[in-house]
């Protein structure tokens, strides 16, 4: 029987394969609520200028303890390689991680990713240092190209940012599993648990999702199911399924039949 | 002297350093990062980094988000 081993990105260690975003939520306490419901001992912040004004606002980490939680800074709303080096720069300077998942978008309505601009920004910080987990499309040539340029993992989207279409193409998902040997984590499209199966069913190493959670009728309820939909699906995926086939095939013996 | 912190003018004493700043901003230097002209500085020298006329500093945090907060 297949013994599952924890995923590991850049030298260190997860103990969920879920990592999930902490935008949306109504409040700290709801985001704390489902971040602990769904299991996930990693999650992804923005990087955003501190209210200098009004001191009184509350600071998600006193919340999300970086004790407990791996800090993942994201560069979300950056859409050229400099504003995303930037942005990764400053998240480091903060001292809670040097892991950046790292996003250069490309457009306003779809949110793809600048690829070009993303393969730029990925070689400049790998070279410093960072662990760099690369937000791209379901492209198996970009997701070499970008191990090349020294990224930890891949991170192609399953389906649009916040769309909830789930895998949209899981040819190319495992296409890409078989061309790149880092750990593949499907970033973003995810709908509902059953989308959540299906990527780690095809063998995905992690899931990052926020939207799906975040954006549920019930985000806490929502963030449990992720953390079952996970487990399951990798563990289906450990197990091996049966091989799909056109026909039927009895599973009680014909033999002993009363006649 | 005049510096813009995170896009607002503030008149500040000469010889301002970061430290100092940050505690009449009341932010403290803990889980922030600070960068003065693009350049960002290293927290272990906040004490000894002075302001200059027209500096532009930026002074950020972590908030939630998970792709494209913003």
């Amino acid at each position: 029987m297949p013994v599952d081993t924890p995923l590991v990105i850049g030298g260190i260690s997860f103990r969920s394969r879920l990592i999930v975003g902490t935008g949306k939520y109504a409040s700290f306490e709801e985001t704390r609520k489902a971040v602990e419901a769904s299991g996930a001992d990693c999650v992804t912040v923005a990087v955003r200028r501190v209210n200098i004004l009004d001191r009184n606002e509350e600071n998600l980490l006193d919340y999300l303890d970086p004790k407990t939680y791996k800090i993942l800074p994201n560069t979300a709303g950056c859409y050229t390689a400099e504003e995303a080096i930037r942005t990764a720069r400053l998240a480091r300077s903060a001292g809670v991680s040097d892991m950046v998942k790292l996003e250069v978008i490309g457009d306003q309505r779809t949110l793809f990713p600048d690829n070009e601009a993303l393969l730029e920004a990925t070689e400049v910080l790998a070279k410093e240092g960072f662990i760099v987990l690369p937000y791209t499309n379901d492209d198996p040539i970009m997701a070499r190209k970008l191990v090349d340029a020294g990224a930890a993992v891949v991170m192609p989207l399953a389906a649009p940012i916040g769309s909830g279409l789930g895998i949209r193409n899981p040819y190319n998902i495992q296409i890409i599993m078989e061309t790149i040997s880092v750990p593949i984590i499907v970033d973003a499209g995810v709908g509902t648990a059953s989308d959540a199966a299906i990527a780690m069913e095809l063998g995905c190493d992690g899931i990052l999702m926020n939207t799906a959670i975040a954006g549920a009728d019930h985000p806490i309820q929502m963030a449990e199911a992720m953390n079952h939909a996970v487990t399951a699906g990798r563990l289906a995926y450990l197990a091996g399924r049966i091989p799909k086939k056109l026909y039927a095939q009895a599973s009680s013996p014909i033999e002993g039949m009363i006649e | 002297m005049q510096i813009t912190i995170n896009g607002e003018q503030q008149d500040l004493p000469e010889k301002c350093t970061v430290l100092q700043l940050l505690e009449q901003l009341k932010v403290s230097p803990e889980r922030i990062a600070v960068e003065i002209n693009l350049t960002v500085i290293d927290r272990s020298v906040y004490h000894a980094t002075t302001l200059n006329e027209g500096d532009h500093v930026e002074i950020i945090s972590f908030i939630g988000g998970g792709a494209h907060a913003g």
